[in-house]
């Protein structure tokens, strides 16, 4: 029973310019992506001409497909390593450097991108790799894996202990009961985190324009090559697709991470 | 007579152990200790727990009673000493290796799981029969009276109903102990005490052995047959609850069991069996000479508060004038009306203050005492228990 108080004058002006700061940019590049103008600036009446265009335009069409192979295999990786590691960190027993190992699980959320991109792309050129997809794949990897591995760890952490305890005392072996009872009540934590690696990967353009090689770039990096030669409507049209895609992604990880609190949540008197 | 439910255990079987009857040992702790970092939680504590026990262990929190559950359940090693269930040496052995169940203080159901599912859980894992497992199931439901709630989730469910899902979930597979963490810690204070009479009822007819951890004294008293009272890692007495209560061996104890009157005494001098101390506080006083003599000369000397009677003129009947030789005069100085019983605060002549524990046997309050009136506290040799200090 939440108490649904009334918004004073004051709240709904500062939320209205909030959103307006946040929206109208976006909400103008949707509008236009509809315009059947040439130019970007100036209104044509509406079309879905662009749209069109983006779909017969091969070279944009490689680089979207390219972007999301990228984003659904390094959020894959990701996924995986960051719930190890999260599972590590809070289960594993009280190992020395833990807080060290911890500090540098997450130290890539604050590290600048250009850094990450440069030492990256030092890192293949001294391994003498071919920089192409893969390159661009584990570089998206090591960026993700720490937002995973924060989401699942603190899932982890508000889980009752005794419920993996319960499992062992019923007859289940330690691994067991981590797949009978734990990773049910994570599982939603795993997928929001999977989600939220995916759009990361998706909407990145630093990381992957340091780690990408010729003939292999992502939408990112191709759009952004595409707007120096100036704006096509085009462009408007490519990423009113993106936005669309990231916000129902969006919408399932914050469901998902939703259904993930409110199980939690049993502990909780009625 | 004591085990009406059919033995179809089907880890048990497999593992073909055979239960000892009631009355035979089944647990045996033997020196037994716990350290975590530089914190002895559990310093050699020995004990042994007869089949068909309801055993409670008694202390306040960090005394490491926990602790000694948790051993006896497989979430610790103890670094030192044996424990033997039936026999056999289990201190080292896993959680999921033992034929013991617990039932955890938070409860621990799995959210994800319905309440037939909960109680499923353990039998799924002990390889039994989809049949047999749909009848123990709904033998367990009914058992704890659950009825009609079976495909509910946890968090569907009130408290109590919560409470009988775990304790379910834990009898399910017929362990030979049954370990319970504050079992009726989360309960409201009504509704534990009626759980508490179930859970005694639901231990004598399954003739299983109980063993229960708590820190409520009162909770302990009302169930178990026998209590062990844990302070410091240590097991300081294990008693009966009469005899714990009348008989305490500690000071502490005396004083952690129930409400009590204490003063420092020493002796002065033996008459019969009769002996002659003097304390601080409540004058000379004429105890009862202890089974074990106390060896020292300065002791303790404990009175409980409902031991200690209150008169106007003090003990008027021939048989009161034999034995209430124990004549304080004081002054009331505080009132506490409980319902059943009223509890006053005699400040002594002598100094010292002396709670005695009256119960208000007439609805009108003829007998009742009013502040700073004076009035006679008196008790016999008998109702005194000397304490080394």
């Amino acid at each position: 029973m939440r108490k649904v108080s009334r918004l004073s004058r004051f709240n709904i002006a500062s939320l209205a310019l909030g959103l307006a700061f946040l929206y109208l940019p976006i909400l103008i590049l949707v509008i236009y992506s509809f315009n059947d103008s040439r130019l970007v600036t100036v209104w044509g009446g509406w079309s879905l001409r662009w749209y069109r265009e983006f779909f017969s335009d091969r070279a944009m069409i490689e680089a979207a497909w390219m972007s999301l192979r990228v984003a659904v295999s390094s959020a894959t990786i990701a996924t995986l390593l960051g719930t190890l590691a999260a599972v590590a960190l809070s289960r594993g027993a009280r190992f020395r450097g833990r807080t060290l190992f911890s500090g540098m699980l997450y130290a890539p959320l604050v590290m600048p991108e250009v850094i990450t991109g440069l030492s990256l792309l030092l890192l293949f050129v001294a391994l003498n790799a071919e920089r192409g997809f893969w390159t661009v794949t584990f570089a998206h990897t090591t960026l993700t894996m720490c937002f995973v591995a924060v989401v699942v760890q603190s899932r982890l952490g508000s889980l009752d202990r005794s419920l993996e305890e319960a499992a062992m005392d019923l007859g289940c072996n330690p691994v067991r009961a981590f797949v009978a009872v734990t990773l049910p009540l994570i599982a939603p934590a795993i997928v929001a985190g999977w989600m939220l690696a995916f759009t990361l990967s998706l909407d990145d353009l630093v990381i992957a324009s340091f780690t990408t090689g010729p003939g292999s770039a992502t939408l990112p990096i191709r759009i952004y090559s595409e707007v120096r030669l100036g704006v096509k409507p085009e462009i408007n049209a490519i990423c009113t697709l993106v936005i669309a895609l990231i916000a129902v992604v969006i919408v399932i990880a914050s469901l998902a991470s939703k259904l993930s609190s409110s199980q939690g949540e049993s502990a909780a008197p009625l | 007579m004591t085990d009406e439910l059919p033995r179809t255990d089907a880890a048990a079987d497999a593992a073909g152990d055979v239960r000892p009857a009631a009355g035979q040992p089944l647990l045996r702790i033997e020196g037994v200790a716990k350290t975590f970092g530089s914190f002895r939680a559990v310093d050699g504590v020995s004990l042994d727990i007869k089949a068909g026990e309801f055993f409670a262990l008694l202390g306040p929190s960090g005394c490491g009673k926990t602790t000694l559950l948790r051993m006896l359940a497989g979430f610790e090693a103890p670094d030192e000493g044996r424990i033997l269930l039936g026999g056999k040496d289990i201190a080292q052995a896993l959680p999921h290796e033992r034929p013991i169940n617990m039932m955890f203080q938070s409860y621990a159901l799995f959210p994800h799981l319905s309440v037939r599912d909960n109680i499923a859980f353990g039998l799924k894992r002990a390889g039994m029969a989809r049949a047999d497992i749909a009848t123990r199931v709904s033998e367990m439901v009914a058992l704890v009276k659950l009825e009609g709630l079976e495909k509910r989730k946890p968090d569907q469910l009130s408290g109590g109903q919560r409470q009988r899902v775990a304790l379910a979930r834990a009898l399910a597979r017929r362990p030979q102990l049954l370990l319970l963490d504050e079992p009726l810690a989360a309960l409201d204070k009504k509704l534990r005490e009626s759980t508490q009479g179930e859970l005694m009822e639901l231990q004598r007819r399954l003739g299983m052995t109980f063993i229960i951890v708590t820190h409520d004294q009162e909770e302990a008293m009302t169930m178990a047959s026998r209590i062990g009272v844990m302070k410091a890692g240590r097991l300081d007495q294990v008693a009966s609850p009469r005899e714990l209560y009348e008989a305490p061996r500690s000071r502490w104890i005396a004083e952690f069991v129930g409400d009590i009157n204490l003063f420092d005494a020493e002796f002065k001098l033996r008459d019969g069996h009769r002996l002659v101390i003097g304390t601080g506080g409540a004058g000379t006083l004429v105890v009862a000479e202890p089974r074990e003599a106390v060896g020292e000369t300065r002791f303790s000397v404990a009175i409980r508060p409902e031991k200690v009677k209150l008169s106007r003129r003090g003990p008027v009947s021939e048989a009161g004038r034999e034995t209430a030789i124990n004549r304080l005069d004081g002054v009331i100085a505080d009132i506490c009306y409980l319902g059943g019983t009223t509890t006053y605060k005699v400040k002594l002549d002598t100094g010292g203050m002396l709670q005695a524990s009256v119960a208000n046997s007439a609805r009108l309050d003829v007998d009742a005492y009013s502040l700073n009136q004076n009035v006679v506290a008196w008790f016999t040799p008998d109702d005194c228990v000397l304490l080394p200090s």
